[in-house]
């Protein structure tokens, strides 16, 4: 019998539950062959338990030039990587301790009142403009938008042109083609950026990246990639976490009430856990290779073989979420694996967290009778996504 | 409860800055942990605990004793 092919599907009337194909394999086990588009039979790892120690192992690597890493797609040649995220340590670790500090935690939190500024201005003009109106245009994309322009150090009379260009890298009905002209206009936008801030520093990171470059320790070329990974790491996830949550919150009112009630900061935030664990959106898998043999219960991955930690089966074991399919903001989510897990962890969490108890802090209760303007079952799901959210969602209020 | 962080696993992911701000901080040049509290008050070993669990890099050590 051939593997299943992976990705695997989501039940009809089910847009927030993981494919039951794929729960049924956590159930068998924690190992699994799945099929990819290429023939390549790698193994899907279900659990929990196994995912975490998985992707903490220094004897798997994220690098995706290594024979049997499970790529998504074909690589072009000259490889995809953007940056660090596909590279192992320690050539990982010296890039990624370059842009850590921006996103520690103490200091993201400072950012509190600029992102409440942002976000009520944002409401702002939503209240002002049409109704029904799609949230995504109108408001999930511009959020992570705005964020990392303040953080990257985008001067203001930028913002239109750096968001026009992010959003074509994440719209439907784009060609690759398109797609691949954005990438080119940003990355070259963000070099000339650090050009600029290479002349005139300011207190921002890319001026931070700048002193680096004249310090010879980065290329011009790396920190503009570190610019545009560090937008495309940030953008559509934010995005689709705003617009599936309030999705997500829609279908659930009594959860939806709790949340616009309560200015419990506490519950604000495990809400925020809570919603990162039931929808974990990047649910395409963290994709690995193994770099030597690895004993996994009575089972071994050989060297050289391709792991899929399917992250959002592993959000909904019951082993360490009780009741898993229901989705609860007052329970204790925080051991969820929706930023990945190990030295690859998701650099912006802090600030995704953020952003995010931001939004859901602020919408529902500014705008209380906000709701869907279609029926569930028309909404567009972004099931072929790399990240999975709506590509539209009209609300009206 | 005796504390140690390992600064060349730490990944900078701030978890454990996020659960006990008093036990640990980040470096300012390049968001490393730093200890602040190798010791800490028996009302925060809970949050310590929890802090060693979710630490992506498995960088915090902790010996349990008086
Ligand atoms: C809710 C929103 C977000 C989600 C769900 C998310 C999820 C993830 C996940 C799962 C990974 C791990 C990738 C892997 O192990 O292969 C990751 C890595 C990363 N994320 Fe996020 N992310 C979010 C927001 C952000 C933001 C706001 C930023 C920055 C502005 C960001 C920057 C990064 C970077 C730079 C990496 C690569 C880290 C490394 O390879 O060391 N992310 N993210
Ligand atoms: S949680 Fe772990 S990896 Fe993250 S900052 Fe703390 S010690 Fe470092």
């Amino acid at each position: 019998m051939s593997a299943e092919l992976f990705p695997m599907r989501r039940a009809p009337g089910c847009p927030f539950d993981p494919p039951p194909a794929a729960r049924a394999k956590q159930e068998e086990g924690p190992l699994a062959r799945v099929g990819l588009w290429d023939g390549s039979t790698p193994w899907l790892v279900t659990r929990h338990a196994e995912q975490r120690a998985l992707m903490a192992d220094p004897r798997v690597s994220a690098d995706i030039t290594r024979p049997g890493y499970p790529s998504s797609a074909p690589i072009p040649p000259g490889g995809t990587s953007i940056s660090f995220i596909l590279m192992d340590d320690p050539e990982h670790g010296r890039l990624r301790r370059m842009v850590t500090a921006p996103f520690a935690t103490k200091r993201v939190q400072a950012l509190r009142p600029a992102i409440q500024r942002i976000v009520d201005d944002l409401v702002d003009e939503l209240l002002a403009g049409p109704n029904p109106v799609d949230l995504v245009d109108a408001f999930a994309l511009p959020v992570p938008s705005l964020v990392i322009c303040e953080l990257l150090g985008v001067p203001y009379a930028d913002h239109e042109y750096f968001q026009d260009s992010s959003k074509t890298i994440v719209k439907r009905d784009v060609s690759t083609e398109q797609r691949t002209a954005a990438m080119g206009k940003l990355m070259s936008y963000l070099d000339d950026l650090v050009g600029t801030k290479m002349e005139h520093p300011a207190d921002d990171l890319l001026s931070g990246l700048a002193t680096r470059v004249e310090a010879g320790e980065l290329t011009r070329s790396e920190a503009a990639q570190m610019g545009v990974l560090l937008l495309i790491a940030g953008h559509e996830t934010t995005a689709n976490m705003i617009a599936l949550g309030t999705l997500a919150l829609f279908e659930n009112p009594d959860q939806l009430a709790l949340l616009r009630d309560s200015d419990d900061p506490t519950l604000v935030a495990s809400a925020v856990e809570e919603l990162l664990r039931y929808l974990n959106i990047t649910h395409s898998g963290r994709r690995r290779v193994a770099t030597a043999d690895i004993p996994v219960g009575d089972q071994v991955i050989r060297a050289g073989e391709g792991l899929i930690m399917a992250n959002d089966i592993a959000n909904r074991d019951a082993e360490v979420f009780p009741d898993p399919d229901r989705l609860d903001l007052r329970r204790d989510a925080r051991r969820h694996l929706a930023f990945g897990f190990g030295v690859h962890q998701c650099l912006g969490q802090q600030l995704a967290r953020l952003e995010l108890q931001v939004v859901y802090s602020t919408l529902y209760r500014r705008i209380p009778t906000l709701e869907l303007a279609t029926d569930l079952d028309k909404v567009p799901f972004k099931h072929d996504g790399a990240v999975y959210g709506v590509y539209e969602l009209p609300v009206r209020w | 409860m005796k504390v140690t962080v390992d600064e060349d696993r730490c990944c900078g992911a701030g978890q454990c800055v996020l659960l006990a701000p008093d036990v640990f901080d980040q470096r300012d040049e390049d968001g490393i942990v730093v200890l602040l509290d190798p010791a800490p008050r028996p009302d925060l070993h809970e949050a310590v605990r929890e802090a060693a669990e979710v630490c992506p890099a498995a960088a915090i050590e902790i010996a349990e004793g008086p």
